[in-house]
């Protein structure tokens, strides 16, 4: 029996590595934007699994997440690009970044403990917006951040000789610079999901938990409830800052733009549309709404053709609204996200009794 | 009785919420050993007492010393640290983890893995992970609900969920385990049982502080008795001195007219 189950779970990591592995080629037959779009979809099931460690395990509402990306993001675009002339390696740079979205993170999360829910969050809104004004004000008297008008000619990824912006010939395939970004994401996202799984059936992950269903009951077991929402803060965090460096390196390019509320606020929807805590939940989340908008981009002007026979609406208005609606009906009819834990169905549908 | 050394003595404490004194200069000992009652009418500041002990209330005057140093105001999980356990009048566990889990969220003060422990999940951490779920299932084994431990707490029955909680208080190894109104709500057959699971507690080396409202387990369990009348000491000793004493009576049924 056991020897059974061990073949068919072998058969289906072989499965899904296989389709990890073919996926950027497939995606690549039509086109590298849709790699891109790959490329994005992960860094946000990397960005959205980091968010998940502060909302879906500590249950701490977080709407200003993206600020830690930018700081990631900063970091990386500073130490890697002719800016200030520093070109530091990667493996320099994503530490560095790390640990200072993590320092942000404890940052916003030391004042803001003794807040919940609604409160917490719009601290942590606020804190999000003051991240990227930062950013976009910094540029006087001494010039840091270059401003609205971003940082350019940020350093890719480079290891050893092995540049990962350009186009290469490796064992007799072409491999373009968003497929190599691919592979390193796809590695990033797997570490991820191993940190998050383990912290999840952890003494740490067990204390956020507690802290989720009862604070009060949590402190007089002795949890010290201050470290331990700090600690998930801060992993949080930590995370924001890996994307961040990755983003910066992926695009070459950073402005605050990227960095704006409703970045916050989708890295938020899919978490809680996917399933809150629940890991492949958050990834599932990610993936949607990175490709849906992406894919309604491509449809919604062919579709009004065929249709009406002339394009109707603004093919960007429409778009939206027709994510949004889907949004909203997820919500009305999976109020536990699309595929949730069973513990959280299990609490939903007791509610909802 | 008397030679038992002290485990928790409270000095002087009090606590006032807006113009209402919910404890008036509390002065009480707890010896090792004991099982020691705290009753009172309802609103006399029995609660109001266990917050402040376990540090979710700062008094106002007063403090605790506990095994012979003082215990700090505004920091539960300090008092949990030290060795004192609650239980809650209005039990409250994590409803949606699972018996067992909320015995090892228990443990979590007399244990060490952090985030690295975890992540990497060395030998260490999964020794340590493996001796917290064993410990686990013997408290559930030990309060009598171990064929509960997968079921999540919330949907315990009533009695299940007041002995989940003690277990998961047990968990933390106090010196002094406070049960806030342990029976409330109870028939007679699950308050004594109850009443055999405390004794036991106590046979292994468990002081307990008691809160109760059934006089009748009070007096037959606790070897020493305290009462509260509107936030205010009126006496502290042996159950079959305080049955008697005129001013217990006049706080529970009244004066004669």
């Amino acid at each position: 029996m056991s020897k059974w189950l061990n073949l068919r779970s072998g058969l289906g990591l072989a499965l899904v590595a296989a389709v990890l592995i073919a996926l950027p080629f497939v995606a690549g037959m039509g086109g590298q934007a849709w790699v891109r779009i790959l490329n994005f979809a992960i860094l946000y099931a990397f960005l959205a699994l980091g968010l998940n460690i502060v909302v879906g395990f500590a249950g701490l509402l977080d709407l200003g997440y993206i600020a830690f990306y930018a700081v990631g993001a900063y970091t990386w675009a500073l130490l890697a690009s002719p800016h200030f002339g520093i070109h530091l390696p990667f493996w320099a740079i994503l530490p560095i970044g790390a640990v200072l979205a993590c320092v942000a993170g404890a940052t916003l999360g030391a004042p803001t403990l003794k807040l919940r829910g609604d409160y917490l969050a719009i601290v942590t809104l606020g804190f999000g917006e003051i991240v990227r004004i930062f950013m976009n004000n910094l540029n006087a008297p001494i010039n840091i951040t270059n401003g609205a008008q971003g940082i350019t000619m940020i350093d890719p990824v480079v290891v050893g000789q092995f540049k990962f912006s350009a186009t290469s010939t490796i064992f007799g395939m072409t491999v373009t610079g968003p497929q190599k970004y691919y592979f390193l994401l796809v590695l990033l996202a797997l570490f991820v999901i191993l940190v998050n799984f383990r912290l999840q059936h952890s003494r740490i992950g067990r204390a956020w938990q507690a802290i989720r269903e009862d604070e009060i009951a949590a402190k007089a077991i002795g949890i010290n409830t201050r470290n331990v929402k700090l600690l998930a803060f801060a992993m949080g965090a930590s995370f924001g800052g890996i994307a961040g460096g990755i983003f910066a390196a992926m695009q070459g390019f950073v402005s605050p733009e990227s960095f704006s509320l409703i970045e916050s606020i989708m890295i938020l929807a899919m978490v809680v549309l996917g399933g809150m805590g629940h890991i492949p939940g958050v990834i599932l989340g990610a993936v949607l709404l990175t490709v849906l908008p992406e894919a309604l981009r491509y449809a919604v002007v062919p579709a009004q053709k065929a249709l009406f026979g002339e394009v109707l609406a603004d093919p960007e208005s429409l778009r939206m609204l027709i994510f949004g609606l889907a949004l909203i009906l997820v919500m009305r009819f999976r109020p536990a996200g699309l595929w949730p834990s069973p513990e959280r169905r299990r609490e939903l549908a007791e509610k909802a009794r | 009785m008397n030679a038992l050394p002290v485990l928790l003595e409270a000095q002087g404490v009090a606590k006032h919420f807006g113009g209402v004194k919910a404890l008036r200069d509390v002065s009480l000992t707890i010896r090792k050993g004991e099982i020691y009652g705290l009753i009172g009418p309802n609103g006399a500041g029995k609660t109001t007492f266990f917050n402040c002990m376990t540090g979710l209330y700062v008094p106002d005057g007063g403090g605790f010393l506990f095994d012979g140093l003082p215990l700090k105001a505004d920091a539960p999980h300090q008092a949990a640290e030290r060795g004192i356990a609650r239980t809650f009048q209005n039990i409250r566990l994590f409803g949606n983890m699972s018996a067992l889990e909320n015995v090892m969220v228990g443990r979590h003060v007399r244990t060490h893995a952090g985030v690295f422990g975890a992540v990497l999940r060395d030998r260490r951490t999964r020794d340590e992970e493996a001796a917290i779920a064993r410990r686990a299932e013997e408290l559930l084994h030990y309060v009598g609900i171990e064929d509960r431990a997968d079921d999540l707490a919330k949907n315990l029955s009533y009695g299940d969920q007041r002995r989940l909680e003690i277990a998961r208080a047990l968990a933390t190894e106090p010196k002094l385990l406070c049960l806030d109104e342990p029976a409330a709500g109870m028939n007679g057959t699950e308050t004594e049982e109850l009443r055999v699971l405390i004794e036991g507690i106590r046979k292994d080396g468990t002081t307990i502080l008691l809160i109760e409202h059934d006089v009748k387990l009070v007096m037959g369990l606790c070897d020493r008795v305290a009462v509260l009348d509107y936030g205010a000491l009126i006496i502290e000793d042996v159950p079959a001195v305080v049955q008697h004493d005129p001013r217990v009576i006049e706080a529970y049924i009244g004066v004669a007219a």
